[in-house]
């Protein structure tokens, strides 16, 4: 990862899906998670999933965020199904 | 303490550990769940659970912090297993210890159900016939926001 990207991250059913563990992808000023869901959409198939009608959670370095939560250069982002533990 | 960790654990042994927390102690309370045999699906074989490294154990130092300020903790365990469980495997460990009764349940309840909302951890239900992602229940989110 260089200094103007920052990371993805995909867990459980969502990374399964969509095929994808981990994306760089390039900062920009401003740019929330909320942005980011709804580019990543865009791409289509199963990755309109991302905008649909099941919740999606979001976890900014490690901590849970909001649709308007910014994202920064070296920002570790994930984005995940409701958790199912315990 | 928290553990992450695929191998068992010994519930004699935690209790154990839990009773050595010093004298101001009156009270131990702790659950163990355990893999049953149905879940989203009848059938169940085992399950498979996932989840988020760093993050999780951020998460429940959280919730254990917040159970210490709402009740007496003199100390809590929690083990969550992660990896390929079984039938009948044990999955997850709550224990806490407080002056009182009533402070050890309800932190230990607590802390179940925060957990069970909030720690990035995700089960895989296995059976003859597929695989599937168990879904949030609402029945869960209900017993964790009672808590708020």
């Amino acid at each position: 990862m260089t200094a103007d990207t920052f990371t993805v991250r995909f867990f459980a059913r969502l990374r399964e899906e969509l095929d994808t563990e981990q994306l760089t992808l390039p900062a920009e000023p401003g740019l929330t998670t909320g942005a980011i869901l709804a580019s990543l959409a865009e791409r289509g198939g199963a990755w309109a999933q991302l905008q649909g009608k099941q919740p999606v959670m979001i976890a900014v370095n490690q901590a849970m965020a909001k649709l308007s939560t910014e994202v920064r250069a070296g920002d570790e982002v994930a984005f995940f199904p409701p958790v199912t533990g315990g | 303490m928290i553990s992450i960790q695929n191998e068992d654990f010994d519930p004699a042994t935690e209790y154990q550990r839990l009773r050595d927390s010093g004298a101001g102690t009156g009270a131990i309370a702790t659950f163990t769940g355990l893999v049953r045999d149905s879940g989203d699906l009848s059938d169940v074989q085992g399950l498979y659970l996932e989840h988020y490294p760093g993050m999780t154990e951020q998460v429940i130092e959280g919730l254990v912090a917040e159970a210490s300020s709402r009740w007496d903790v003199r100390q809590a365990r929690v083990i969550h297993r992660v990896g390929r469980l079984t039938l009948q495997d044990q999955i997850v460990f709550v224990g806490v210890c407080s002056a009182h009764r009533s402070d050890a349940f309800a932190a230990c309840q607590f802390l179940m159900d925060a957990l069970k909302t909030s720690a990035p951890f995700w089960k895989k239900e296995i059976t003859a016939s597929g695989e599937h992602w168990v879904e949030q229940k609402t029945s869960d989110v209900a017993r964790s926001d009672a808590w708020k």
